[in-house]
């Protein structure tokens, strides 16, 4: 009963959708009132509909409701209580209806935060979010029902992929969705200014705050799925240029890029329709990544022909959604203008060249992860794409970016000059070039990797240590008052390009320091990595609700002081019958020491992995810097609700002359 | 006035492009030489395979076919798409799947023995599910021995 609730539920905010699709963006069309004055409403009760269905998933999961196909594919009887709340995003259809909820959530929230806006302007917008969300659910009603029955029920189901049982999955891929679906924030704003003609300031300081929030979740999302594969895989690695990180990573590039972009057509005007393409493209991207990851079609590409359906509906609404809101911005995008003029040596410059190089380099990835799919498949042969081409682009690609990241901001808008620009910067280059000879060399190991991304990291360090000694020294305020006197936004940016330092850091040290072994141990015996003795002390069974385990102990001395014990696990999932690492990790905020066990081998001895991994945790810390840059920004004064009359006023003013508009 | 910044717009233009020509170059360039072929065992023991560069096999591990060394970490096995089989050296730690009678791909370079030897071993995680590669050099090496049968029928 409970499922077909839920079932029924979708199907009325199916029809929801439909009418919050249409009828207020023909109202803003005509300038009809009551037509626009429904999208706020409507987007309601969608929110209403949708969370009922959710909840129906939920409740199906919690109370093991094996007549549930969904349920019975990916649940257990024997799995604890938050697994199996975990579970209902745990899969294919399940994962789409926790999409659909999101971008719910975010329409809902556009209504409620959306005083200040143009009633048309609104009308638009959450009309744009309500098309999607019609896409969305008519692909869950018609080939991905989460509700679908199994008759006859399963006396138990099938599991979760032992994988995903990890307190961080329970988290990251609803971090990962708001950063997505968040995009189609942006996305409904850009179109809403090319359908009505407008696209000024006060549109970009609309909607900056909406991208950077997407942008935070989406960082933090992909740092979660980063750090979860470092100690849930077992093989000590925090990216491998995998399709299924690829598909988050693109998104990411290109809303970074948004956001700058953003904030020249904020500031000056200018960008106007790049910021758009932008916005359509991060969206565009964050939709190929959902199907990417979630349609298996990266397990096989002929998986759909299993289900061609799913396949036929995923290709069409790509096609429409890209391909009409790109022919959309071919035909308006002049109608939005083009802004102010700038030297070729101004920080619109050096954002425009950020911006270029975040994008070729978002292009660099489609090509990595998209190709081998083609050429399988049109059968044209079976290739590979592995890190060492992504590592080969990134580097000369990523460091110009990085480079510019220490110029921006010191740089004036319209018009700077470049003898000034190296004066200011003469300390923070030559401080950091030393930096990334000498200390290298202090550690033993410089090589041209080493050097650049010490030198990128110190660089970006020094020269925002630059600005801000810049824009603090002179005044005479207190030193408190004179932080204050920068709004949050700025602070936010410096933070956010620290964070990047921070990262670059990180990934520096330890790619060119990081050390590891293998080796067959007998309890007692000793392994040494990097100054330390590692001794094992041996395996003893455990049993778990829904595994048995060989837990294993490593006690980690360094001149015989004891420095960490490591319990690396190896678990086999009864039900799935899949064999799953669980690393034993020290983190350390100079390096940490982390074992994973690998089979056992004969008299009790097992192989093992022992890594040694210098400012490895400097990377995560890196992306929480960004995220909170985000959020410093979001803070800022400019983005507070006003709920004063006058803006009233100037709603009402525009209104007419926006309809107009509209119709020409 | 207007000359000039006409020119400086040609020259900004120009030089963007030139910079993102020399971006697309550098990753076409990155791409072709990273690309890694997949071949079959039966593609192998044709002899279709490159001699000094790496590139992947995929198949069934033989079952009764993994040897290990005195260090437990050197393993000796063969892959095979049941028409042809190829002896594979890998020196460390299996993954967690790594089964006989199992589908597996493997990356690395063809010795002059005749011997693959793997810098990297794959099996992906699911009791059930074959890598990709593995299952098109099983289905390959089923169609080829259809197709040698044929002319008899």
């Amino acid at each position: 009963m409970i499922p077909e609730i839920g079932h029924f539920s979708l199907i009325l905010a199916l029809l929801v959708a439909l009418v919050l699709g249409s009828f207020p963006i023909i109202g803003a069309a005509r300038g009809n009132a009551v037509w626009m004055g429904l999208a706020k409403p409507l987007a309601r009760v969608q929110f209403i509909l949708i969370a009922l269905a959710f909840l129906c998933l939920v409740y199906a999961f919690a109370f093991m409701d094996y007549s549930v196909l969904y349920v019975a594919n990916n649940s257990n009887s024997k799995l604890p209580l938050q697994f199996r709340i975990a579970a209902v995003w745990g899969g294919h259809e399940g994962s789409l209806l926790l999409w659909a909820l999101i971008l719910s959530i975010w329409t809902v929230a556009v209504s409620l935060f959306s005083k200040h806006i143009p009633d048309d302007m609104r009308a638009r917008i959450l009309g744009v979010m309500g098309l999607v969300s019609v896409g969305f659910l008519l692909f869950m009603l018609m080939v991905s029902n989460p509700f679908e029955r199994l008759i006859p029920a399963a006396l138990d189901g099938r599991d979760l992929n032992p994988l995903l049982q990890d307190p961080g999955m329970i988290f990251h891929p609803p971090m990962l969705y708001m950063g997505y679906v968040g995009f189609s924030v942006a996305f409904a704003f850009s179109i809403a200014a090319l359908l009505g003609g407008q696209l000024d300031a006060a549109w970009a300081r609309w909607s900056r705050p909406w991208t950077i929030l997407a942008w935070i979740f989406l960082t933090v999302g992909i740092m979660a799925g980063s750090n979860w594969a470092y100690y849930e895989l077992g093989w000590g690695g925090w990216w491998f240029w995998d399709a299924v990180e690829n598909a988050s990573f693109m998104p990411w590039l290109v809303g970074t890029a948004l956001i700058h972009s953003l904030a020249v057509t904020e500031k000056r005007g200018s960008f106007k329709a790049w910021t758009v393409l932008l916005a359509i493209c991060a969206f565009s991207l964050s939709l190929l990544g959902t199907f990417l990851v979630r349609s298996g079609v990266l397990t096989s590409v002929h998986a759909f022909a299993t289900d061609p359906r799913r396949g036929i509906f995923i290709l069409a609404f790509l096609v429409i959604v890209i391909g009409g809101s790109l022919l959309l911005f071919a035909w308006r995008a002049s109608t939005v203008g083009r802004g102010g003029k700038f030297d070729v040596i101004s920080r619109e410059s050096f954002l425009l060249a950020n911006n270029v190089l975040l994008a070729v380099a978002a292009l660099s990835v489609l090509l990595g992860t998209l190709y081998p799919l083609f050429l399988d498949a049109l059968n044209l042969g079976k290739i590979s794409v592995g890190p060492p081409y992504f590592d080969a682009v990134f580097a000369p690609l990523m460091a110009p970016a990085i480079f510019l990241m220490g110029v921006g901001p010191i740089a004036r808008w319209k018009e700077a000059a470049l003898p000034e620009l190296a004066l200011r910067l003469r300390w923070a280059f030559g401080i950091s070039l030393a930096t990334a000879v000498i200390l290298p060399l202090m550690l033993g190991n410089l090589t041209p990797m080493i050097g650049l991304g010490l030198f990128l990291a110190f660089w970006v360090f020094a020269s925002s240590a630059e600005l801000v000694y810049q824009r603090l020294a002179k005044s005479d305020l207190p030193l408190l008052g004179r932080i204050k006197a920068n709004s949050r936004a700025w602070w936010g940016m410096v933070i956010a390009h620290l964070g990047i330092a921070v990262f670059v850091l990180g990934v520096t040290i330890v790619k060119g320091f990081e050390s590891e072994i293998a080796v067959k141990m007998l309890p007692g015996d000793v392994a040494h990595l990097a100054g330390y003795d590692f001794t094992f002390d041996g395996v003893v069974d455990r049993i778990g609700p829904n595994y048995q385990a060989s837990h294993g102990q490593i006690h980690v001395t360094k001149n015989g002081v004891l420095r960490t014990i490591l319990e690396p696990e190896k678990r086999l999932y009864t039900v799935t019958n899949m064999p799953m690492t669980e690393a034993g990790i020290s983190p350390h905020l100079l390096h940490d020491l982390y074992a994973s066990l690998g089979e056992p081998l004969e008299g009790g001895a097992w192989s093992v992995r022992i890594y040694h991994k210098p400012m490895v945790e400097w990377i995560w810390f890196g992306c929480l810097m960004m995220a909170f840059g985000g959020f410093l920004a979001l803070a800022d004064k400019r983005y507070r609700l006003k709920r004063r009359a006058p803006s009233k006023e100037v709603k009402s003013s525009q209104q007419p002359k926006n309809s107009k508009k509209a119709k020409v | 006035m207007a000359l000039k910044a006409r020119h400086k717009r040609f020259i900004l233009i120009g030089i963007g492009l030139a910079l993102i020509g020399l971006a697309a170059m550098l990753i076409l360039n990155a791409f072709q030489s990273n690309m890694v072929f997949f071949y079959t065992p039966t593609q192998v023991a044709k002899g279709e395979v490159p001699k000094n560069t790496g590139f992947r096999i995929g198949g069934l591990v033989e079952v009764g076919s993994i040897k290990r060394g005195d260090d437990g970490l050197t393993i000796h096995f063969v892959v095979t798409d049941t028409a042809k089989t190829v002896p594979v050296l890998y020196k460390g730690v299996l993954p967690d799947l790594f089964k006989e009678g199992k589908g597996v791909v493997a990356q690395g370079k063809i010795a002059a023995d005749g011997q693959f030897v793997a810098s990297e071993v794959l099996a992906k995680h699911d009791e059930n599910y074959m890598p990709p590669e593995a299952a098109a050099a099983l289905k390959s090496a089923q169609q080829q021995s259809k197709t040698l049968v044929m002319p008899n029928k």
